[in-house]
């Protein structure tokens, strides 16, 4: 850990990580008002950053066209991209793990339909799916959680698969089979835990292409409904007032591009940390490096 | 080298076939048919069971998917529900248009990406630093933001360039270069949003490639025997990393036709990506089937393609055993 906090990409990572969950978390002492909180919008409306209000609101960004603060729906919506990011890698981790380790350690039987599956899933056009799956369905946080989590294990489980096939001949592993432990056990106890290095990388890289996707099937009004405000959302509202009330689009733009990119840099000195010969080259691991834009 | 390409392409047909079984069978499992929207709020229970028994949305499912897989490979692809325009003549206006912004862009990005990856690769750390800090930015980017970013700057402010659709609304009736320079000033914000987001992920993937490269025993014998710095760069270096270079283009297609679906939703580019989203929401079910395989196979194809590609630069693939 303390390697990792002396790089600086490292550090920069999960400051502005801890910094955007703290406030989403502490959302209700970071900020006074409620997201969805209105008075009189025609005397609110489109005030612009730095300004007060005539009921003596101050508005650190601003209001929007309804005249809601837009800083408190920028930590409000903090706490849906993270929350429904997080949970969308947990979900895509679990199955990849699950999926890796079955096709890397389990009977043969499973293996190859397992195998053609992953590379199946992962040959998918994902934003098609991501598409036709959250339009027909009553678009919702926990559809877009499922969404994602269901689209996005593939890579997780291709790092996976190949680690616990290169554990599983490691002497330590075949002297716990010695020892008669049982396979489940040898694989819960001894191979998953030195499996996971990778798949801690591919989480950091995949919240950030999660917070994305999110806030861009949001951003299509396919995924978080107004007016609980989310970072996509909000920039889709902002998008009707590019003109009189640019703040409104770009404070979320600015917090969605400062996340993604301190998920990203520390994804990068994670692999660094992890593969040390490899230090200094930033090729991210291939296969979560193909990311939509 | 014949054989497992053929394989590839066999995969690549059964992920085609794939996408269309899954698409068909979930827009029936969703809640919901497009009749509701058709027959309106107005219409009784017989003109709503009517409506679907003419579009054959009451019969079973196989039936309705073989009915479909028949009629589409007959070149028949059905009809909107939505406008009632032929799917084959609304997605041949709109197939050319994606691939034009899609492929100008994926050219630019690589030329652009290779170019600024070599850079960092070959500068001091502060350059390399600075580089850097530039294209993690560009990858963080969501491009539907850039877009709008985009186009305050330069079309709300700058009054320069137009920000909606693929020409402007006389562009029948400008001919030769004034029609040329219409397009092409459509085309600059998309097709900028599209690249530079693409530029930072390529970049910091070419300048990894060129250090991994670097430190190869080879690198060191060619500066050894005496090469300079720019015959080691172009002979040795840049050729073995363009070999992950060129299977990370195929795996960035997907990603791609991802970032082009939004952009081509912030600009009002009339492309695939386009016509899907808008055929999803209103639950369009001949469009989103026929822009579904569009999609997948402009997807598959690209891949295939990537392939070739990586055979052509690398030798190695060729040989028996090597293919993966």
């Amino acid at each position: 850990m303390r390697p990792l906090l002396r790089d600086r990409r490292a550090a920069f990572g999960l400051a502005v990580l801890a910094i955007v969950a703290a406030a989403g978390v502490a959302a209700p002492l970071v900020t006074g008002g409620r997201p969805t909180a209105q008075g009189d919008i025609v005397a609110t409306r489109f005030l612009p950053p730095l300004a007060g209000d005539r009921a003596g609101g101050f508005h650190v960004l601003g209001t929007d066209r309804f005249g809601r603060d837009v800083w408190t729906r920028l930590v409000y919506g903090a706490r849906v991209s993270l929350a429904v990011g997080t949970l969308a890698v947990l979900l895509s981790i679990a199955l990849g793990v699950a999926v890796g380790a079955a096709v890397g350690f389990g009977p043969g039987l499973v293996q190859l339909p397992l195998l053609a599956l992953t590379d199946f899933a992962l040959a998918l056009p994902r934003v098609v799916l991501l598409l036709v799956l959250a339009a027909l369905w009553r678009p919702s946080a926990a559809l877009v959680v499922i969404v994602l989590g269901l689209t996005g294990w593939m890579p997780v489980a291709r790092l996976v698969q190949a680690e616990v096939r290169s554990l599983a001949v490691r002497p330590f592993v075949e002297s716990a089979v010695a020892l008669g432990s049982s396979r489940g056990r040898v694989l819960w106890r001894h191979i998953l835990p030195n499996a996971l290095t990778p798949v801690i990388v591919a989480a950091a890289l995949g919240l950030g292409n999660a917070i994305t996707l999110e806030a861009g099937l949001s951003f299509l009004g396919l995924g978080v409904q107004p007016p609980a405000p989310s970072w996509g959302n909000m920039i889709a509202s902002g998008r009707d007032t590019l003109v009189n009330a640019p703040w409104v689009a770009a404070a979320p733009g600015m917090a969605l591009v400062l996340v993604v990119v301190a998920c990203t840099l520390l994804g990068d000195a994670l692999q660094d940390a992890w593969n040390p010969e490899r230090r200094h080259s930033l090729t991210p691991p291939r296969a979560v490096s193909a990311r939509p834009r | 080298m014949i054989l497992p390409l053929a394989r590839r392409a066999l995969a690549g047909a059964a992920v085609v076939a794939g996408v269309v079984a899954l698409t068909f069978v979930l827009l029936r499992l969703a809640p919901g048919d497009p009749v509701e929207q058709l027959v309106g709020p107005a219409a009784t229970p017989e003109q709503a069971a009517l409506q679907r028994h003419a579009l054959g949305l009451d019969r079973p499912l196989p039936v309705q998917f073989a009915a479909w897989l028949g009629r589409f490979a007959r070149g028949d692809w059905g009809r909107s529900i939505v406008t009632g325009r032929a799917v084959r003549g609304l997605l041949g206006d709109a197939v050319p248009a994606t691939l034009e912004l899609a492929g100008l862009s994926l050219i630019l990005t690589y030329l652009l990406g290779l170019a600024v990856g070599a850079v960092q690769a070959s500068v001091g750390p502060r350059l390399d630093t600075a580089l850097s800090v530039t294209t993690v930015t560009l990858f963080a980017l969501p491009g539907y933001w850039l877009g709008l970013a985009l186009i305050i700057v330069f079309t709300y402010w700058g009054r320069a360039l137009p920000a909606f659709g693929a020409a402007g609304l006389d562009a029948d009736a400008l001919t030769g270069w004034s029609r040329l320079a219409d397009r092409l000033r459509h085309l600059a914000l998309p097709l900028a949003t599209l690249t530079l987001i693409g530029i930072g992920g390529t970049a910091r993937f070419v300048r990894g490639a060129m250090r991994d490269v670097l430190t190869q025993p080879f690198v060191r014998a060619a500066r050894a025997k005496g090469l300079s710095p720019f015959q080691v760069t172009r002979r040795h270096v840049a050729r073995n990393a363009l070999i992950p270079v060129i299977t990370l283009l195929g795996l960035s297609l997907p990603a791609l036709f991802s970032g082009t679906v939004f952009v081509e939703a912030v600009f009002a580019w009339p492309g695939v990506g386009r016509r899907l989203v808008e055929a999803v929401q209103a639950r369009d079910y001949p469009v989103v089937m026929g822009a579904t395989v569009v999609s997948a196979v402009l997807v598959v194809a690209g891949n295939f393609l990537a392939d070739l590609a990586a055979v052509w630069i690398d030798p190695r693939m060729r040989q028996p055993g090597r293919e993966t």
